[in-house]
C-alpha cells in the first residue's frame, strides 16, 4: 500500500494546493512541502522496515510490492514495485522536491497555486516511474510527467520559453512515441511465443526473439532513454530547456527527469534485451564519451551562467551512460551513486544560479565578478558544489566517477582514459566558473543580499548530502546491490546461455568498496575492447 | 413485415417522429426554448428505447434495416453526441437574429440519417440515411444566411457531396451489376470468397466508387479537399456535428461492410486504403501546421484522425473493429470538447476562430481554458486522457496486423501533430495582463455540456476497461 502513498500523496497534494492557492498562496507551498515530507518519511519507513529482508528471492529483490487488475482486455496492470534501487531513487525525488519548493519559494510570485500543482505532479509522475512493473504503466508515467513539466518552463520560464517548453515536449514526446512502439512490439513478440499477452515486466525479461527483432525493439527504449539522459546526439534540448525554466524546473529537469533515462537504461534496455545491448555496447560508450568530452567542452565555451551549468549535466551523464554499457557491479554502483550525486550537487548549482539571478536580474557571467566579496555565504557555497562538481576527493561525486572509471579499465582501457580527459576538463570548467563570478575585481559595484535562512537551509541540507554520499556512501551500496545484482543476473543469464561454457562467469557478491581494494575481483561479463 | 420489427425500430422511429412534432409544435407556437426541449427529449427517448428494445434476436427487419446489438451501439453513440451538439447550440443560437427553430428540425433529421446509415444492411437503406444527412447539412452548413462564408460553405458541399453520392450510387450498381445483390453481408461473402468471380475488374471498380462516396463522408486524403471550408464556414456546433456524427456514422458502416471480409486478401482494395490512411497522416498533420484559425486546424488535425482510424480498420482481425470503435467515441468526446469550447466562446455573428482569441483564456476563464487544454492533449494523445488509450489501441491493433508503415507514420505524424496543438496550448497559457472588466457567464447547458466531456474524458483515460468490454461483446 505505501508505494500507492507514494503517488497519491503527491497527486493529491497538487490538487490541494492548486485549489487552495486561489485563496491564499502561501498555503499551495506548505502543502506540497508538507507532502513531500511524508513522501520522504514513506519511503525511509519501508526502507528501515524492509532493511533485513534485502535477500534474493526467485522474483527478485523486491521490497514492496502491488499488483492490481486496471485493463485486463490488453494485459495491463497496476503494477508497482519497489527493490533497493527504486527506493533510494524514491528517495532523492522526495528530497529533490523539497529544495525544489525551497528553491521556489519566493521566484515564482504568479500563479502560484497552478505552479505547485504542475511541480507536485512531475514529482507523481517521477515516482511512479521509478515504481512501475508494468511497461503500460511505465509508459503512462513516463508521458505524465511531461505535461506539467511543459507547463512549468512554458509558463514560469524566462525570456526564450516558449520556444524551450516546445523543444522539450517535442523530443522527449516523439522520443516517447517510439519506445510505446517498442513496446507494443515485445507485447505482441511475447504474446505470439507464449500465447500470453501482457505488459507485466518480469513475464517479458527474456522473451525469446530474433536478434534483428531485438535490436529495433531495443533501438525504440534507447532512444526514449538517450533523450532524456541526454545521449549527445540527442541533447540539443538540454541547455534550452535547463536554462530557460525556473529554478525549481531546472532542480527537477536536472536532478530527476534526466535520472529516469538513466533508470530506464539500467531497468529494462539491458535486462530486456541483453544480447542486442552487448551488441551495442561499443557505439554506446562511444556516445558516452562524446558525451562527457563534448559536454564539458562546451560547459567551458558559455558565458551565460546557467547554461554553462546545463551543459555539465551533459557532461556527467556522459558517464552515467558509460556506466551502463559496461555493465559490471563496479560501474554500476557508480552509476547508482552518479545519479544520487549529479542530481543533488547539479541542483544545488541551478538553485545557486537562480539565487544570483533572483538578485543580479542577469545570468551573464560577463556581467558578474567580484560577486564573492558582495555575497560571500553564497561564493563559498558555489565553491563547495563546483569542488563536488569537479570530483573533488571526500564529496559524492568523486566516489560515483571513480567507481564508473575502475568499471570501465577493466572492459577498455582506452574508453577509461578517455573518459579520465573528461575529470580534468571538468577542473576547468568548474574553476573557471567560480573565477569568474565570484573573484576578479567588482566591475558592476553588485550589493546584493547574502543567502537567506531558507536558501541556507536548503544548502545546508544537499551539502550534508554529498558529504555523506562522499565520505560515507556504504549504506547506499548496501540498499542498492542486491537490486543492481539481481538486474546484472538477469541480464546475464540469457548472455551465459548464448556463449561458450568456458566464458560463462560467476558473479560473486560484492560488499560495498571492498572491490576497489581488490579483494574480489569479479571479471567483467562483457568481453574486453568495448571500443571499436 | 409484421408488427413485432416495429420494436427494434423504435429507435428510429421515435427519430422520426420528433422532427415532425417540432414542426407541428412550430406552426402553433414559436418559441427557441420550447423547440430545444422538445428536441432534447426526442434524442434522449430515442436513447433510452435502444436498452428497451434490445432482444437477443439478429434485429433484422425487412431487407434494409438491421438493428443489432452493433447498430443499437453506433446509435446511440450518434444519439448521444448529437444531443450534446443540440445542448451546445441552444446557447450559441440565442443571439441569433433570425428564426433559429428550424435548425433544430434540420439536426434531428441529420441525426436520423445518420442512425439509419448504421442500421442499414441494404445499398438502397444505406444510400437513402446518406442523403437525409446530407440534405440535412447543406442546410445546416449555411444556416446563417446572411454571412458569405457560411453560404460559400454551404455550396461547397452541396456541389460536392453530390458528385461523391453519384460515385456511390455508380458503385453500387456496378456491384449489383456484377454480383446481383444489394445486401451488405451478402455482398462482402460474395467479395471474400476464395474464387475470384466475386473480384472481377466491375466489382473492383464499384467497390473503389463506393469508396470515393465514403471517402469524401470521412474526409480523407485525397477527398477532403471540402473540409477546411466547409468547418470554416458553418457555425461551430454544425461544424462539431460534421466532425463526428456525420463520420461516426460512415466507419459504423464500413465495419459493419467489411466486418466478414478480409481486408488484407483484397490486395489492390487494401493497398488502395493503405495509401489513404497514410496520405490522410502526413497530409492532414502537416497541413494543420500551417493554419492559424483553430477551426481549420481542428480540420486538418480530423483528417489525420480519420488516417489513424484506417490503419486500425486495415489490420482487421479480432482487434481492429474494437479499436476503431473504441478510439471512434474517444475521437467524439475530444472533438465535441474541442468545438465545444469554441462554441460556447462564438455566436453567429462572430466566431472566436482565430488563435489570438484563445491568448492567455486559461487565466480568463480557467475551467474553460483547462477544459480545452484537456481535448488538445487528448487528440494529441498524451495519458491520463482517453485519446492516449484510443491511440495505444490503434498502435496495438496495427502491430497486432504486421502494419508496420503505417504504425510508424501514425508515430511520426503524431509526433508532428504536437506541436499544432501545443501551439493553441501555449496560447492558452499566454501570460496577458488582466483584463479590466470580468468575461461574461458562459452558457449553462453548453457548460454543462463541457464538463460532462471533460470528465468522461479523463474517466475513460483512467479506467478505460468497462468501455472495453463493452464493445468486445459487441464486435
Amino acid at each position: 500500500m505505501i508505494l500507492i502513498w507514494l503517488i497519491v500523496v503527491p497527486t493529491a497534494a497538487g490538487l490541494l494546493a492548486w485549489l487552495m492557492g486561489r485563496r491564499h498562496p502561501g498555503w499551495s507551498r506548505w502543502i506540497s512541502l508538507i507532502a513531500l515530507g511524508i513522501n520522504l518519511i514513506l519511503a525511509l519507513a519501508l526502507l528501515t522496515q524492509s532493511a533485513d529482508q534485502l535477500t534474493i528471492t526467485p522474483g527478485g529483490p523486491w521490497l514492496a510490492e502491488i499488483n492490481l487488475s486496471w485493463i485486463p482486455q490488453l494485459g495491463v496492470s497496476f503494477h508497482l514495485a519497489a527493490d533497493g534501487l527504486s527506493l533510494v531513487l524514491v528517495l532523492l525525488t522526495a528530497f529533490l522536491g523539497m529544495t525544489a519548493v525551497g528553491s521556489a519559494w519566493t521566484e515564482i510570485s504568479e500563479q502560484v497555486g497552478f505552479f505547485y500543482f504542475n511541480l507536485m505532479w512531475v514529482l507523481a509522475g517521477i515516482t511512479g516511474v521509478f515504481l512501475a512493473l508494468d511497461l503500460f504503466l511505465f509508459y503512462f508515467f513516463w508521458e505524465m510527467m511531461l505535461v506539467p513539466m511543459y507547463f512549468i518552463i512554458a509558463v514560469w520560464g524566462h525570456e526564450n520559453r516558449i520556444y524551450a517548453a516546445v523543444k522539450f515536449f517535442l523530443f522527449t514526446q516523439i522520443s516517447g512515441l517510439l519506445m510505446l512502439l517498442a513496446i507494443v512490439g515485445l507485447y505482441f513478440v511475447h504474446g505470439q511465443n507464449t500465447g500470453v499477452y501482457t505488459f507485466d515486466y518480469r513475464q517479458l525479461l527474456g522473451t525469446a526473439m530474433s536478434q534483428t527483432t531485438a535490436m529495433w525493439l531495443m533501438l525504440g527504449f534507447l532512444v526514449a532513454f538517450l533523450v532524456k539522459l541526454p545521449a549527445v546526439p540527442l541533447h540539443t534540448w538540454l541547455p534550452d530547456a535547463h536554462t530557460e525554466a525556473p529554478t525549481p524546473g531546472s532542480v527537477i529537469l536536472a536532478g530527476l527527469l534526466l535520472k529516469t533515462g538513466a533508470y530506464g537504461l539500467l531497468r529494462f534496455v539491458v535486462p530486456l534485451f541483453p544480447q542486442a545491448a552487448l551488441a551495442f555496447a561499443p557505439v554506446g560508450m562511444v556516445l558516452a564519451i562524446l558525451g562527457i568530452l563534448y559536454g564539458a567542452l562546451l560547459a567551458f565555451s558559455q558565458t551565460d551562467l546557467k547554461r554553462l551549468v546545463a551543459y555539465t549535466s551533459v557532461s556527467h551523464m556522459g558517464f552515467v551512460l558509460l556506466g551502463v554499457f559496461v555493465w559490471n557491479e563496479m560501474a554500476l554502483q557508480g552509476v547508482v551513486l552518479q545519479i544520487l550525486c549529479h542530481g543533488i550537487s547539479t541542483g544545488a548549482l541551478f538553485i545557486l544560479v537562480g539565487s544570483i539571478q533572483e538578485r543580479t536580474h542577469t545570468r551573464d557571467m560577463r556581467r558578474m565578478g567580484g560577486l564573492g566579496s558582495a555575497v560571500p555565504r553564497l561564493a563559498g557555497v558555489a565553491m563547495f558544489f563546483a569542488l563536488a562538481s569537479l570530483g573533488l576527493p571526500g564529496l559524492g561525486n568523486f566516489v560515483s566517477e571513480i567507481l564508473i572509471l575502475f568499471g570501465t579499465y577493466r572492459v577498455s582501457v582506452p574508453a577509461a582514459v578517455l573518459a579520465t580527459l573528461g575529470l580534468i576538463s571538468a577542473t576547468i570548467y568548474a574553476l573557471w566558473m567560480i573565477q569568474a563570478t565570484f573573484h576578479g575585481p567588482n566591475k558592476e559595484g553588485w550589493k546584493l543580499p547574502d543567502l537567506s535562512g531558507r536558501e541556507a537551509a536548503v544548502m545546508g541540507a544537499m551539502i550534508a548530502a554529498i558529504l555523506w554520499l562522499g565520505l560515507y556512501p556504504q549504506p547506499v551500496f548496501n540498499t542498492t546491490t542486491p537490486a543492481l545484482h539481481h538486474l546484472e543476473q538477469t541480464a546475464t543469464g540469457k548472455q551465459l546461455a548464448a556463449r561458450p561454457p568456458s566464458q560463462a562467469i560467476v558473479l560473486s557478491k560484492i560488499d560495498g568498496l571492498s572491490e576497489i581494494d581488490g579483494h574480489s575481483s569479479a571479471p567483467s561479463v562483457w568481453p574486453k575492447g568495448g571500443i571499436p | 413485415m409484421s408488427l413485432a420489427d416495429l420494436i427494434p425500430l423504435m429507435p428510429l422511429m421515435i427519430l422520426a417522429a420528433t422532427p415532425i412534432a417540432v414542426m407541428l409544435v412550430i406552426a402553433v407556437y414559436r418559441s427557441h426554448s420550447v423547440t430545444a426541449v422538445l428536441t432534447g427529449i426526442g434524442l434522449a427517448g430515442a436513447f433510452i428505447s435502444l436498452p428497451l428494445t434490445s432482444s437477443p434476436e439478429t434485429g433484422q427487419v425487412a431487407m434494409l434495416l438491421i438493428v443489432d446489438g452493433f447498430a443499437r451501439f453506433y446509435i446511440g453513440l450518434l444519439v448521444a453526441a448529437g444531443f450534446a451538439v443540440v445542448l451546445l447550440s441552444y446557447g450559441y443560437l440565442r443571439p441569433y437574429e433570425g428564426q433559429c427553430e428550424e435548425y433544430y428540425i434540420l439536426m434531428l433529421l441529420a441525426v436520423l440519417g445518420s442512425a439509419v446509415i448504421v442500421a442499414s444492411s441494404h445499398f438502397a437503406s444505406f444510400f437513402l440515411g446518406l442523403e437525409i444527412l446530407s440534405i440535412s447539412l447543406y442546410a445546416l452548413i449555411a444556416y446563417s444566411r446572411l454571412k458569405a462564408i457560411g453560404i460559400e460553405a454551404g455550396l461547397k458541399y452541396l456541389v460536392l457531396a453530390a458528385t461523391s453520392a453519384a460515385f456511390l450510387v455508380f458503385g453500387m450498381a456496378l456491384i449489383y451489376a456484377a454480383l446481383g445483390t444489394m445486401e451488405l453481408t451478402r455482398t462482402a461473402t460474395l467479395i471474400s470468397r476464395p474464387p475470384a468471380e466475386g473480384r472481377s475488374l466491375i466489382v473492383m471498380a464499384g467497390l473503389i466508387m463506393l469508396l470515393v462516396g465514403i471517402g469524401f463522408k470521412l474526409a480523407v486524403v485525397p477527398f477532403h479537399l471540402w473540409t477546411p471550408d466547409v468547418y470554416q464556414g458553418a457555425p461551430a456546433p454544425v461544424t462539431a456535428f460534421i466532425a463526428t456524427v456525420s463520420k461516426g456514422s460512415l466507419v459504423g458502416l464500413i465495419i459493419r461492410f467489411f466486418g466478414p471480409v478480409d481486408v488484407a486478401a483484397l490486395g489492390s482494395l487494401f493497398a488502395v486504403l493503405a495509401v489513404i490512411a497514410v496520405a490522410s497522416m502526413i497530409f492532414g498533420n502537416i497541413l494543420a501546421l500551417l493554419q492559424n484559425n483553430v477551426k481549420r486546424l481542428l480540420a486538418y488535425s480530423s483528417i489525420a484522425h480519420l488516417g489513424y482510424l484506417l490503419v486500425a480498420f486495415l489490420a482487421g482481425g479480432s482487434m481492429g473493429p474494437a479499436a476503431v470503435t473504441f478510439y471512434l467515441i474517444a475521437y467524439f468526446v475530444m472533438t465535441l470538447g474541442a468545438f465545444g469550447v469554441i462554441t460556447v466562446l462564438s455566436g453567429p455573428q462572430r466566431e472566436a476562430e482565430q488563435i489570438d482569441d484563445y491568448r492567455g483564456l486559461f487565466w480568463r476563464r480557467p475551467w474553460l481554458g483547462g477544459a480545452f487544454t484537456a481535448m488538445l492533449l487528448s487528440l494529441a494523445g498524451i495519458p491520463l486522457t482517453v485519446g492516449f488509450i484510443g491511440k495505444f489501441y490503434l498502435v496495438a491493433a496495427g502491430v497486432s496486423a504486421s502494419l508496420w508503415l503505417p504504425v510508424v507514420v501514425l508515430v511520426l505524424t503524431s509526433g508532428i501533430g504536437l506541436f499544432y496543438y501545443l501551439r493553441v496550448v501555449v496560447a492558452i497559457f499566454a501570460r496577458q495582463p488582466q483584463a479590466a472588466a470580468p468575461p461574461a457567464a458562459l452558457p449553462l447547458a453548453g457548460g454543462l455540456t463541457l464538463a460532462g466531456l471533460t470528465v468522461m474524458l479523463v474517466w475513460l483515460g483512467l479506467l478505460p476497461s468497462p468501455l472495453l468490454e463493452f464493445i468486445r461483446n459487441i464486435i
